[in-house]
């Protein structure tokens, strides 16, 4: 599924459609069973994560980072060249196509640590609710 | 600072240098729409050249419509950052600090950034505010934010920028009243001093978070990103019908330079050819009108015939470019070029190759692994530059029936022509692949690619581009071709030999000094099917590659047997089947071209690269037009 890509709501949507509404998926209510994810090269064509951390070598990371991929930055896996290698990630409005071997080196923020960052938040939903 | 804005153009000599601008840097990310905004501001009052010792081209141009008429303004190259990753931002920093030699110091910086990922964006102007010049910051394509739903508050971000801030649209040329504005402003008085906090330099994700909050400060919503453009890649880059189209685009490509250039080239050759029929009243002299008309005249004008084909074939790479389609071109590729060693980027200057190698192997810039350039500089000059087209067509007409298949749609002519062009491409992947799995040998290299929307290519920037093209074709005919072919007319005239009656004549071509070089050659070349006026071609071409034509032009015209003949048909009756094609396997591996060794020798800063492509390629194209040779004369008896 295609997904709409917008820098302005980094790092705070999980999940959006194609008429560009973003639906807020707490983690509580995360279907089970869902696939955990750590790094880019794992996402699937549609599918979307956070960045985390970059391990690369310094030069690299840097230009990366220009281009984008800074922690908290929010990707998604638009489509995969036609021979299957480089895919075409979507981050902060810009098409960027990196390497398997380039994209296996930038962590994703793993749902568990969200867990944790969610915590009070979460506490806070159940307590309003 | 100053009592009033004075008028610029009366300003006193004495006025501290620091008052008055001389020269504005443009600066900007990659596909930014700079270029775009340089040609606006400059026109075609610009000049192409390099910074030196470096491969970094410098764009300058005067600027138009400020007052001044001395302004200068240089277009940096399109950088993310001024931390040192490539050349590229090395060079900009050094200009921005005025270390560059030979580069005035700048006096006011124009930052150009996209608006539609401005928070991005903004992470380049925070390294060059910092250097504390007067700057402009100008938020480029703002009316497709604006169409997309996107807005900015320019007045919050001066604010926060400390710098005056406009939108424009570069491609449309609104909004550009800003540059004359601000920089008569600052004609006058010095910058501001600033209080701005900015980010730790050098520092990406400092960095960022400065360019997010001020982003968010002032407002800053970003557009919708653009269905057109995804829409457009569903079908481009799609499993089945990206690689498809793609090589459509390459034959329909070639198709068109032949159908459409072949008729226009002969149509120019003829007003070429009436041309010099008229003057040739008008020039006294017997000798005198042989050595204008038939040695200079139809050695320039066999080359000069061929500009139309070559801008049709620069017109459609400025296409293709100017679009945005090289980089999907680039990330269908990648695979391919993975097997040789290098990647997608090393695409890119492959294909605008088949223009011409002496850009191309200064766009392999982009490439930022050292090796991997060094191989890609090395394999370029195997791919079919425009050059070899003239000699290519000229063989191909005298040698190849004009047959069509598939009920006319494809002809065996178009195919051989085809066949030329891959016949290169192995060339230089399989050269590449032994480059990489040998001295060039190196970890493999990050690809990182930008995709960037497709857009419309502008009448301007394409017009500008051929313009550019059109005069170093013609300043080549006016200069090397030129000297070649009077040198060879006069070779091919001496030493005199006197008649009965007590005048001079010109002696038999082959009694001549050229002629009895040519048969001194002979015997090396005669393996490959080549006689020895082929040999004088030869030797002249070295210096580039289309003077083979004007040589054979210039020998066939001096010569009185086959001075009535058309140069296809004199061709023809000289050489055999298995002769031409190896003649067109020669020129398809060999190096013959002066300007590209320049410019490999400068890229790679030493002569033994160049010596090393130049043995290479010749030992391989003498061995390749050897085996042709031997082959068609064994098929073809």
């Amino acid at each position: 599924m295609p997904q709409v890509c917008n820098s302005d709501l980094n790092g705070r949507i999980l999940k959006s459609d194609y008429s560009g509404r973003s639906s807020r998926v707490l983690p509580f209510r995360r279907p089970r069973g869902v696939r955990q994810v750590s790094v880019l090269s794992e996402l699937n064509v549609g599918e979307s994560g956070v960045v985390a951390a970059l391990n690369l070598p310094e030069s690299v990371q840097n230009h990366l980072m220009h281009m984008g991929f800074v922690p908290d930055a929010l990707v998604v896996a638009l489509r995969r060249a036609p021979a299957g290698d480089p895919t075409v990630y979507c981050v902060d409005g810009m098409e960027i196509a990196l390497r398997h071997e380039t994209a296996e080196g930038i962590r994703l923020r793993s749902p568990e640590a969200e867990n944790s960052d969610n915590a009070s938040e979460l506490e806070l939903v159940q307590a309003v609710r | 600072m100053s009592t009033c804005c004075t008028t610029p153009a009366f300003e006193p000599p004495s006025t501290p240098p620091s008052g008055a601008l001389r020269t504005v840097v443009l600066i900007g990310p990659p596909n930014s729409g700079k270029s775009t905004l340089f040609n606006r501001l400059t026109g075609l009052r610009q000049k192409v050249a390099n910074y030196p010792g470096v491969t970094v081209e410098q764009r300058m141009g005067l600027m138009a419509g400020v007052g001044h008429d001395d302004l200068t303004l240089i277009d940096l190259p399109g950088v993310y950052s001024l931390t040192p990753y490539s050349e590229d931002a090395r060079v900009a920093v050094d200009v921005l600090k005025g270390k560059m030699p030979g580069t005035p110091k700048p006096d006011a910086v124009i930052v150009v950034l996209d608006s539609l990922h401005l928070t991005r964006q903004l992470m380049l102007a925070a390294p060059v505010l910092a250097l504390g010049l007067p700057t402009l910051v100008l938020l480029n394509m703002s009316d497709l934010m604006e169409a997309r739903g996107g807005s900015v508050d320019p007045l919050k971000l001066a604010k926060e920028l400390g710098a005056p801030v406009a939108l424009i649209s570069a491609t449309h040329g609104t909004g550009l009243d800003a540059v004359p504005l601000f920089l008569n402003q600052h004609s006058s008085h010095q910058a501001a001093a600033r209080q701005l906090t900015l980010p730790v330099l050098g520092n990406a994700a400092s960095t960022h978070t400065w360019a997010s909050q001020i982003s968010r400060r002032t407002g800053y919503h970003a557009p919708l990103s653009a269905a057109g453009s995804r829409k457009l890649d569903n079908i481009l880059l799609h499993r089945i019908w990206g690689p498809l189209l793609f090589l459509v685009v390459v034959v329909g490509v070639f198709e068109v330079v032949f159908s459409i250039g072949q008729p226009m080239a002969d149509g120019f050759g003829e007003i070429l050819a009436r041309a010099a029929e008229l003057i040739r009243p008008l020039i006294p002299g017997s000798w005198l009108q042989s050595l204008l008309l038939d040695g200079a005249w139809k050695g320039i004008s066999s080359v000069l015939v061929f500009l139309p084909q070559i801008l049709l074939l620069f017109l459609f790479i400025g296409v293709l470019e100017d679009t945005g389609y090289l980089a999907r071109a680039a990330l269908i590729a990648d695979r391919v070029m993975r097997t040789t060693g290098l990647n997608g980027k090393a695409f890119i200057p492959l294909l605008s190759a088949y223009a011409c190698a002496v850009p191309a192997i200064m766009a392999t810039r982009t490439i930022e692994n050292k090796r991997d350039r060094m191989a890609t500089i090395l394999v370029t000059p195997f791919m079919t530059c425009s050059a070899r087209l003239p000699v290519y067509m000229l063989l191909i007409a005298a040698f190849i029936p004009n047959v069509t298949y598939l009920h006319g749609a494809l002809g065996l002519r178009t195919l051989v022509m085809l066949g030329l062009y891959v016949a290169g491409f192995v060339a230089a992947m399989t050269t590449a692949w032994l480059l990489k799995s040998s001295v060039l040998k190196s970890s493999e290299t990050p690809f990182i690619l930008e995709l960037p929307q497709y857009r419309m290519p502008t009448l301007r920037s394409l017009g500008i581009r051929l313009i550019d093209r059109a005069k170093v074709f013609l300043r080549q005919a006016g200069t090397v071709i030129l000297c070649v072919t009077l040198v060879l007319w006069v070779l091919a005239h001496i030493p005199v030999v006197h008649v009965a009656g007590g005048s001079f004549s010109a002696p038999e071509l082959a009694d001549s000094v050229i002629g009895r070089l040519g048969h001194f050659i002979e015997p090396i070349i005669a393996p490959l099917g080549f006689n020895w006026k082929i040999g004088i071609g030869l030797l002249s071409s070295v210096l580039a590659r289309e003077v083979m034509v004007s040589t054979m032009g210039t020998l066939y015209g001096a010569d009185p047997g086959t001075q009535a003949l058309t140069l296809q048909n004199a061709l023809h009756h000289d050489m055999t089947l298995g002769g031409a094609l190896a003649l067109m396997i020669f020129f398809a591996f060999a190096m013959q071209c002066t300007s590209t060794m320049a410019v490999v020798r400068r890229e790679t800063n030493s002569w033994k690269w160049p010596a090393f492509q130049f043995a290479y390629m010749l030992v391989l194209a003498y061995v390749s037009a050897f085996a042709v040779n031997h082959i068609v004369a064994a098929i073809f008896g």
